[in-house]
């Protein structure tokens, strides 16, 4: 074995996110111990995996069997490993197998054989395998008709669960107890549905995971088991979930393991997997609901839940090792076969943004939707779990005070407050254990959290005319079991009348500080190397300095991780954070990384020194901060939450690298950053922030129509918009909250037409010392993070660029940036407007970064620690085009339109590189799932000017042979310039061909819908068409502009054209 | 009610009372006895039954304990909680089980065991671990202040743990008789699984002065230091002498190496979990162990027809030997699990298949 295929998981998406790039990094850490080749085909350019440092060769090309199979033939690897990108690369692992590809190259699977992911893939086979063991799966069937539903539920016996297909968003499913109401249901059902499936009904049965490692000689353990909070129904990625388990007894949690080992034994899996159980908590019955025969997003919780490096040990079994000659790598002296113990319990909340899609249904079942997760460590149920809730950075403090609407108990994101809101009500622990199924023991300690909040003291008089001190009786040790419980300074301080800065000292002068802890897989029986820590308020001793590295004179410094992967901040600031703190250690600083996101690579605990796997509050930093002494804090690669907390540790007098938090302050308040601009002569559109309706809708008729919108932040959630009318104005403003002086709303002038440039770039001193430029392929009014984005710039006039870069120097020097920084900008007819400064690494940092060869994060670093950085880079005469496309997850949200908006709705992204924009472009809509048409495309072009616009486009795709067919209006306006197409009825319009019949057989390949945002009610069958495209999987794009270099694409570009080149190829770094 | 454990090198930890508070009727070594650490994160009521326990105070590095309750007696290891006090992080005091009789707490106030919560278990476990195991005592009230330090290593207890009597169970064909020395009860329920007789002797009984004939025999788990265990060690060596078929589990296992001469010595804190590796010497099998016990084997004092079968994989002590011909095997760890992982289950069927 000399050279190992890795695949990786591509962009971002609801159902395989960052995990893959944690899992990825790690296989590949293993592979290079080894001294193996290694070559990686990932598109996912904000990964860590796709860094030079990891992987031998990197193809930022589509994870498909076509790409695949032509990078195998030209790369000969040796063997191959599916199982670390998730199900994207065991599915095109799965078809590189029955082609028969790896058998033609030579290539062995490395790990679990293929025939166990085979089985454990197929439903039907699973269950005849486990049936062979005497191990039971969930009993049922499909029936499509009636009698076959009754025939089935002889079979099983009632109650059952009838489900239906998701087309009807969930209706038609539910629970039937007798042949009445089956038959009731299930004619219902069939009458939409061609069929259903009829389940035995498992009501509120526990669902327990454990994480399996088995090597090919048979040795297995299981490294973590996990226990869902929510009970059967709620997938185990929207549940919460803790770990260890918490109400099983020995018998249980021996039981489970050992069916678990059974099982993989059974399968032969030679790695890691992962395996559900249903169990009966009345009876210890119980079900395996499914094996994961590969790296998950479980496993990737459970590597940062137990401390054991789940993907780096699974490859290294993949590569033939045995588990006992593998070293426990956090004590670096015991086994690697071994359970790890915890003397902590975990709790992983789902970060949840549906209120970003318009449409979304708002319960949650069996199906993902939740983009990103948090995990809090702590040593009792209600300390991790409030931990969690402030880790999610949905501005809850706690689980009270956010007005939420407790009418309902539903299985919703929001469940756990409305529970809380129901104890506060006087609801006991069972009556809401009826209604949800969730264990009593964990409905008694947030009843616990709960009471303990009701019950504090709020009277004003009991603080005494010294602010800094609580002086009624007994508030010390109020104050220290409120912190046991998990409750932050900001709440309390609030809750006495005091600041938390008050209160942060008064807890202080008592001696209510957290301790620190090791996280150290084996429960303090031998002591770790490593240094995963935590902080909990159940302790008495830290351990920080008996095991700290580095001598305590070197200079340290503390990297902020980005918190929950959220729509519109993941991955790419992990990138951000694990490079600056490489950096950092290359410059021989101790490097301190803070960070709650278990699907990273920066919460490994051997990125940094020290890994605080902790909350990113002004708080926690600040607990640690005092801790560790003499450091210094670098805020600038986290995304917008480490640099929220700039002004906050500035005030505190903390020592802050790179620019100065009082220039972030200036570009983040829009005030002060709209006078800089107004001083340095640099156009801005339009704005004003306004506290009442009137006011806003009176700004909004002095600069006219279209504007955008931007409410303040509430926790209900609300989007920004673009208004048309007066009309649309105050829809949106009463929708997203009630605008108040409290709660402003800011309107600002919207460009039509405009196109949206970017520059990325590192100061020095106030000077500019690198840049990248890049262009929206999008027009302005599609967010930037949904956006197509191009480096080098292709269709930008020379005069604009140096616009752009003049302005940007200009505002370089006024706020004497040093570091990184991200202007946004719009251009019109030859001026610019500066639309956003960000004085941070970017989302796009990671794509300019590789795509100019230059790492960006890794200059800004050096810059910020003084170094004397110069030379000229080159930026923007590439002899090759990189493209960076969104990727949507818009077919795991139910009911969402997918049309493009200002808000942004994307949860990755991918970037491919081509000779030309056209390549790169097709590269890149390829590896984010795009299927290139064969034979016909749909058109339904709103407005005269788009479908003016898509003449030229649609007449060409007419020469290519493809069968067009058009709605009534762009039917006729094509029929009158002589292009050839058929005319499909909108669903209104109540007749047939309908587009929706010809969506649902599957006799469109494409589906260009352009709409008019100013029209509403054509939108509705928009609406119908976008999604049943979505939900049927078939290509469809909602931008103009992006149609059109689609097309343009399609006519110029076949498959064969698209060049299998490695990164290094096109950097010109191969020779 | 506060209450401190203090350790004898002086420490002292202060916490808060759960459990039984002292008064003048109670025994007067409750709350004092040898602290050790447990790493498992289930099986406490197995754990506080287990005779191997009879003379420690138990600290388990779980952090919330009392989770599941207590259920009835019939899965306990034996018929009253063993250890001498129990020191945890948090206590739960809702537990949530269907079967479930009673809270943790009860349970201890009805069998009058102190117990402190609110410790620091990380910090005390880490201590343990550097320094050894440690004497100590529990004080939960003016009274208990006064209570002497038990030392469950220098006396012989097994007495303690032992049955009084000859006990029988099951009607397999094959009898196979249980020397019970703190015999875990699931030793018995593993046993009988296998459709065996068991006759249970208590832990100085010779089974050849009984009149049954047996077929094999297993020498039972139990507290305390093997070299106090004189007598059974002697009915053991006649046993081997005999070519009686003979399994030690635990402690039984440190008493066979005892009754062929070789040697057993005090580890620094033990081994105490349910997430222990061991490897099969023979075959290279690895298997995870619940363990329970603070004195090993010395491998290097046994002779040359013994061989070394299991070993541990963190810090390479021996885990369990076997005679080279003759039917004698021994494991440190606990096939019968109970509290934990019931992998090395199959060694019943070994030792069952030899008689």
């Amino acid at each position: 074995m000399k050279k190992v295929l890795v695949l990786g998981s591509g962009a971002l998406k609801i159902g395989e996110a960052g995990e893959f790039d944690y899992s990825g990094s790690q296989a590949l850490k293993a592979l290079k111990e080894e001294g193996l080749e290694t070559v990686l085909i990932n598109p996912n350019i904000a990964t860590i995996q796709t860094s030079k440092e990891l992987a031998g060769k990197i193809y930022f090309l589509p994870v498909t069997p076509y790409f695949v199979e032509k990078i195998i033939e030209k790369e000969k690897p040796d063997g191959v490993m599916l199982s670390f990108g998730g199900q994207t690369a065991l599915n095109c692992g799965l078809s590189l197998e029955k082609a028969g590809v790896f058998k033609k190259y030579g290539v062995k699977v490395l790990g679990t054989p293929v025939r166990s992911i085979e089985i454990t893939e197929d439903r039907e086979l699973f269950a005849k395998e486990l049936a062979k063991i005497n191990i039971k799966v969930p009993k049922g069937g499909f029936a499509s008709t009636i009698e076959e539903s009754v025939k089935i539920s002889k079979r099983i016996g009632y109650p059952l669960l009838i489900r239906s297909g998701f087309s009807l968003g969930g209706l038609g499913s539910g629970v039937v107890d007798n042949k009445e109401e089956l038959i009731r249901m299930a004619t219902n059902a069939l009458a939409h549905v061609p069929q259903i499936a009829v389940e035995e009904y498992l009501k509120h049965w526990k669902e327990v995971e454990y994480e399996v490692v088995r090597d090919k000689a048979g040795n297995k353990i299981t490294v973590c088991n996990m226990e869902n909070m929510d009970p059967l129904g709620i997938h185990t990625g929207e549940s919460i979930v803790v770990a260890p388990s918490q109400t099983l007894n020995n018998y249980q949690y021996h039981f489970l393991r050992k069916l678990s080992l059974k099982v993989i034994e059974h399968l032969g899996i030679v790695g890691e997997c992962n395996i559900q159980f249903a169990l009966n908590p009345q009876n210890n019955d119980c079900r395996v609901i499914e094996v994961n025969a590969r790296l998950s997003r479980s496993s990737a919780l459970a590597s940062k839940a137990t401390g054991y490096p789940l993907a780096y040990i699974a490859a290294k079994i993949g590569l033939g090792y045995s588990l006992p000659n593998l070293k426990n790598s956090v004590t670096l002296s015991t086994s690697a076969f071994f359970e790890p113990s915890l003397d902590y319990i975990v709790v992983k909340i789902p970060r949840w943004d549906l209120q970003k899609f318009v449409g979304a249904y708002e319960q949650i079942g069996s199906e993902m939707k939740s983009v990103g997760e948090v995990m809090a460590i702590g040593r009792s149920f209600p300390e991790s779990l409030q931990k969690a809730i402030r880790m999610l950075e949905t501005g809850q403090d706690g689980l009270l005070g956010n007005g939420i609407d407790d009418t309902k108990l539903l299985p919703t994101t929001q469940r756990l407050f409305v529970i809380a809101q129901r104890f506060v009500k006087g609801e006991s622990v069972d009556s809401i254990y009826q209604a949800t199924g969730i264990d009593p023991w964990f409905l008694y300690q947030i009843k616990e959290i709960v009471d303990f909040e009701k019950n504090l003291p709020s009277d004003k008089r009991q603080v005494t005319s010294n602010p800094t001190s609580l002086k009624f009786r007994g508030a010390s040790k109020l104050v220290m079991d409120a912190k046991k419980l998990g409750f932050s300074d900001q709440l309390l301080a609030k809750t006495f009348k005091m600041t938390e800065e008050e209160l942060r000292k008064f807890r202080k002068k008592n001696g209510i500080v957290p301790k620190v802890k090791h996280i150290d897989t084996l429960a303090g029986e031998f002591p770790a190397k490593t240094n995963y820590l935590y902080l909990t308020y159940h302790g008495e001793e830290s351990e920080i300095g008996d095991r700290g590295q580095g001598t305590v004179d070197s200079k340290k410094a503390i990297v902020l991780g980005s918190g929950p992967y959220r729509i519109g901040s993941s991955v790419e600031f992990d990138w951000c954070a694990v490079t600056a703190a490489q950096t950092l250690k290359a410059k021989g600083l101790q490097t301190i990384m803070i960070n709650c996101n278990p699907e990273t690579v920066s919460t490994d605990y051997d990125i940094a020194d020290k890994l605080y796997f902790e909350e990113l509050t002004f708080e926690r930093v600040s607990d640690i901060y005092d801790m560790e002494q003499n450091t210094s804090l670098v805020l600038g690669f986290g995304g917008q939450v480490s640099n929220n907390l700039a002004m906050d540790c500035f005030r505190a007098r903390y020592r802050i690298l790179g620019t100065s938090p009082e220039s972030i302050d200036k570009a983040e308040d829009r005030n002060k950053f709209s006078k800089l601009l107004d001083k340095l002569g640099i156009e801005q559109p339009v704005w004003q922030s306004l506290k009442t309706i009137d006011d806003a809708l009176t700004f909004a008729k002095k600069i006219g129509y279209p504007v955008l919108i931007r409410p303040s932040y509430v926790l209900s959630g609300s989007a920004m918009n673009v208004a048309y009318s007066g009309s649309d104005l105050k829809k949106y403003l009463k929708q997203a909250s009630n605008v108040s002086s409290e709660y402003p709303v800011v309107i600002s002038k919207f460009v039509e037409g405009a196109k949206e440039i970017e520059i990325d770039g590192v100061a020095k001193k106030g000077q500019l010392l690198i840049y990248a430029i890049t262009e929206h392929i999008e027009n302005a009014g599609v967010h930037s993070g949904d956006a197509t984005i191009v480096l080098p710039p292709q269709k930008l006039y020379l005069k604009t660029v140096r616009k752009i870069k003049d302005a940007t120097q200009k505002v370089l020097r006024e706020l004497n940036i040093n570091g990184p920084f991200n202007i946004q900008f719009l251009a019109k007819d030859l001026k610019i407007l500066v639309i956003e400064l960000n004085l941070r690494a970017s989302r796009s940092f990671p794509f300019v970064s590789k795509v100019t060869g230059y790492n960006f994060v890794d200059m800004a670093v050096r810059v910020m620690l003084g170094e004397n950085i110069t030379g000229d880079f080159k930026t923007i005469d590439l002899d090759y085009v990189g493209v960076k496309a969104p990727q949507f997850s818009f077919n795991r949200i139910k009911g969402a339109d997918p049309r493009l908006r200002v808000e942004m709705s994307s949860t990755g992204e991918v970037a491919c590189f081509g000779d030309d924009l056209r390549e790169a472009y097709l590269k890149s809509l390829l590896a984010t799932g795009f299927k290139i048409p064969k034979n016909s495309v749909f058109l339904s072009i709103g407005g005269q000017i788009n479908k003016v616009a898509l003449l030229e486009s649609a007449n060409q795709l007419a020469i290519l042979g493809f069968k067009i067919y058009a709605t009534e209006h762009t039917s006729k306006f094509l029929k009158d310039v002589k292009v050839n197409n058929t005319r499909l009825y909108k669903i209104s319009e109540g007749k047939h061909p309908s587009v929706l019949d010809f969506l649902q057989k599957g006799q469109i390949d494409l589906a260009i819908n352009i709409s008019e945002p100013k029209s509403e009610r054509v939108e509705t069958d928009g609406y119908i068409i976008r999604r049943n495209c979505i939900d049927l999987g078939i290509p469809l794009v909602t931008n103009l502009q992006a149609a059109e270099l689609l097309i343009s694409s399609l006519v110029s570009k076949k498959m064969e054209d698209l060049e299998i080149k490695s990164w290094d190829e096109y950097l010109g770094l191969d020779k | 009610m506060t209450g401190k454990l203090i350790l004898s090198d002086g420490t002292e930890f202060i916490g808060e009372s759960f459990g039984f508070q002292h008064s003048t009727s109670a025994p007067i070594e409750s709350g004092s006895g040898e602290v050790v650490f447990n790493t498992g994160m289930v099986g406490y009521p197995e754990s506080l039954t287990d005779p191997s326990y009879f003379g420690q105070i138990l600290v388990l590095t779980y952090p919330l304990v009392g989770n599941y309750g207590v259920p009835k007696k019939d899965f306990w290891e034996s018929g009253k909680i063993q250890v001498k006090g129990l020191i945890v992080q948090n206590y739960i005091d809702h537990p949530s089980h269907f079967e479930s009789q009673k809270t943790l707490a009860e349970w201890l106030k009805d069998e009058g065991i102190p117990a402190l919560q609110g410790i620091d278990t990380r910090a005390l476990t880490i201590k343990l671990r550097e320094h050894g195991v440690m004497l100590g005592r529990i004080i939960v009230s003016q009274q208990s202040s006064a209570i002497r330090q038990y030392d469950p290593n220098a006396e012989n207890v097994l007495p303690y743990v032992s049955v009084d009597e000859v006990e029988t169970y099951g009607s397999g064909k094959r009898n196979i008789v249980l020397i019970d020395c703190g015999a875990k009860e699931n030793i018995v329920r593993s046993l009988l699984k296998r459709d065996v007789r068991v006759t249970r002797v208590p832990w100085d009984f010779n089974p050849k002065t009984l009149k049954l004939k047996f077929d094999g025999v297993v020498v039972s788990n139990g507290p305390g230091d093997p070299k106090q265990a004189k007598k059974t060690i002697k009915v053991v060596e006649q046993l081997l002498r005999e070519g009686v078929p003979t399994f030690g589990i635990c402690l039984g296992s440190q008493i066979l190496a005892l009754a062929v001469g070789g040697n057993t010595y005090k580890l620094k804190f033990g081994h105490r979990g349910q997430n222990q590796p061991v490897q099969d010497v023979t075959n290279k099998k690895a298997i995870i162990t619940s363990q329970n016990h603070g004195f090993a084997v010395d491998m290097k004092s046994l002779e040359s027809e013994w061989v070394e079968w299991f070993v541990n994989l963190n810090d390479g002590t021996n885990e369990g030997i076997r005679h080279k011909k003759k039917p004698f095997l021994a494991v440190q760890f606990h096939p019968e699990a109970n509290p934990g992982p019931v992998d090395a289950g199959y060694l019943f069927d070994e030792f069952v298949s030899y008689l």
